[in-house]
């Protein structure tokens, strides 16, 4: 039985308060399955539906069509089994302000129906870092904190399924460190996550399997090995500091003076480097590495002609699993 | 602890920790209607032979905070936490619509029974009523405060911004507590505001409340109590029914 199930989950809604005006598809029939036990990354540009899916799986929103199940439980049919099999930490920075941290997860626990459960709550408290924090009022904690808690509170239940939304975002390095150790624990012992993120680097470290969403669309499903396989490319990386001619910019990845281009082998290297001189441009720290996540989403969202083989080798029909 | 149980602890707790502004002002407030009222009126208005005014006014005043109280507590822990995000929390629960129903109307009625022991304390000393019919009493203070509580749970689900909340408050349920006989009996009013006040269920709360101080009332307290129970059955049908379809909460 698989740890989650999406099957053909479609979720449109009016653009307009008064239900008239073009119906926007936030997710189009999006079909696949978790399994139990794995790391599963979700990645996806803002306003690619990965929000609206975990929603649906969440229970906060509802599908159009289709159906979701945790553990074999409908989602909507079987809602209080499927929501105990589940932990959540939501994208939003949230928070109860009339509690202390110990007092929020006690209730949370107690949602659950879960009595006496401070040796988990002391054992969440001191692997997240949050054990001096435990009887100080949610008010007072700083972000990070904040979002220490919402992690111990999506775990009191002791879920078998664990959904992170964007965990990381806008949190320091020893938090996202503390995070990792802590939930990949978790999912030795046996937890299913989905991760959805948009530091691909800690997508591609962790999760064993990526899918990729598009305009409510899964355009990419498949182990991180096999998508990174599939992007056989290696990328030529160097700065620069004047403007680049535009037939070559439109080929480029520039993020402010580092400029990157994908390249197959070294013929394409040498020409890149050749049309660089011919401009008239000097490139600085010059380097070949190999292709990574990274390259390998943007290849997949943006289908550039030069890199078909790419968008083709990770498309759904071929690789999904 | 259950779970719908932790959940009505928790929206109890809620209230308690900041009781100085959902306890203590009500009382204070109505302390000061009764300084008001009690001390302008108390010659001029007679409403029924062996009652002072004072004595009149303290289970209207009692009785009125119940209400306002009981519907403060549902609607603006559901409008705060929507706002704020924490709702997240309940929502991602297996908790069902009836287990939200009982716990967050059991909060405003123990909020309301609250406040009104706390305005019933402070106020019994400028006119002591009598108890003729306790049981009466505790009837409709509780049947009052878990209908204004589900109405405070459709406000509170209702309402996407706290303005809303407050036209709620402002335009609905305290013209329907003023004009509800907390003042006055509705005898001494033009027979047209008279008719108006029948179809307000408020008034029956009021009136059925101050017959068990009394044993006197504008209607029979089984007339009222019959209307007192459609009216929190009905309120509670669509506050129950809103909380299973998830309105405004779950998209």
């Amino acid at each position: 039985m698989p740890a989650i199930s999406f099957q053909s989950v479609s979720k449109t809604y009016s653009s307009t308060r008064n239900q008239t005006g073009p119906i926007v598809k936030a997710l189009d029939d999006v079909s696949f399955d978790i399994q139990q036990g794995e790391f599963f990354g979700l990645l996806g540009p803002n306003g690619a539906g990965k929000t609206s899916l975990i929603s649906i799986l969440a229970g906060l929103s509802r599908a159009s069509s289709g159906t979701v199940k945790v553990h074999g439980s409908d989602v909507l049919a079987d809602y209080a089994s499927a929501r105990r099999k589940l932990g959540v930490v939501p994208q939003e920075l949230v928070f109860d302000p009339f509690f202390s941290v110990r007092e929020a997860l006690r209730i949370q626990s107690g949602y659950f129906g879960i009595k006496h459960n401070d040796d988990w709550i002391d054992e969440l408290l001191v692997s997240l870092g949050l054990a001096d924090k435990a009887n100080a009022n949610m008010r007072q904690l700083s972000g990070g904190m904040k979002r220490r808690v919402l992690v111990a509170q999506a775990l009191v239940h002791k879920p078998q399924v664990i959904v992170l939304d964007e965990p990381t975002a806008g949190v320091d390095v020893e938090l996202r460190q503390t995070l990792w150790q802590f939930i990949a624990k978790l999912n030795k012992q046996g937890s299913t996550v989905l991760l959805t993120t948009h530091y691909l680097e800690e997508a591609e470290a962790l999760c064993s399997r990526i899918a990729m969403l598009k305009q409510g669309r899964v355009v990419a499903l498949a182990q991180t090995s096999e998508l990174l396989k599939a992007a056989s490319s290696n990328v030529l990386r160097f700065k620069i500091d004047s403007e680049l001619p535009a037939h070559l910019a439109a080929q480029a990845r520039i993020t402010g003076r580092i400029v990157q281009f994908p390249a197959h082998n070294a013929n394409e290297i040498e020409q890149y480097l050749a049309a660089i001189r011919e401009a008239g441009l000097v490139a600085e720290d010059v380097e070949i590495r190999k292709a990574d996540l990274e390259d390998v989403f943007l290849d997949v969202m943006n289908k550039k002609p030069a890199n078909e083989a790419v968008a083709v080798a990770v498309d759904l029909e071929k690789v999904a699993t | 602890m259950t779970g719908w149980q932790t959940l009505l602890y928790k929206e109890t707790l809620r209230f308690w920790k900041v009781g100085f502004q959902t306890v203590g002002a009500p009382v204070l407030t109505a302390v000061l209607y009764m300084l008001i009222f009690g001390h302008v009126l108390q010659d001029q208005v007679k409403v029924y032979d062996q009652v002072s005014y004072t004595a009149f006014l303290v289970p209207g005043l009692v009785m009125m905070s119940v209400l306002q109280n009981a519907f403060a507590n549902s609607s603006s822990s559901l409008i705060q936490s929507k706002i704020m995000g924490s709702l997240v929390f309940v929502l991602l629960t297996p908790l069902s619509h009836w287990h939200w129903f009982f716990a967050y109307v059991g909060s405003s009625v123990a909020r309301g029974l609250l406040v009104g022991t706390g305005v019933f304390a402070v106020t019994v000393f400028f006119g002591q009523p009598a108890f003729v019919a306790p049981l009466w009493i505790v009837l409709f203070a509780v049947l009052g405060a878990a209908m204004l509580g589900a109405l405070g749970v459709i406000a509170g689900l209702w309402s996407e911004k706290f303005d809303q909340m407050a036209a709620f408050q402002n335009f609905v349920i305290m013209p329907m507590t003023f004009l509800s006989g907390v003042f006055y009996s509705i005898h001494s009013l033009p027979p047209f505001w008279q008719k108006v006040s029948h179809l307000n269920p408020f008034f029956y709360m009021i009136d059925g409340f101050r017959y068990g101080f009394f044993g006197v009332s504008d209607v029979s307290p089984w007339l009222s109590l019959g209307i007192v129970a459609t009216a929190l059955l009905v309120v509670s049908g669509v506050a129950v029914n809103m909380l299973r379809t998830g309105y405004k909460i779950r998209h």
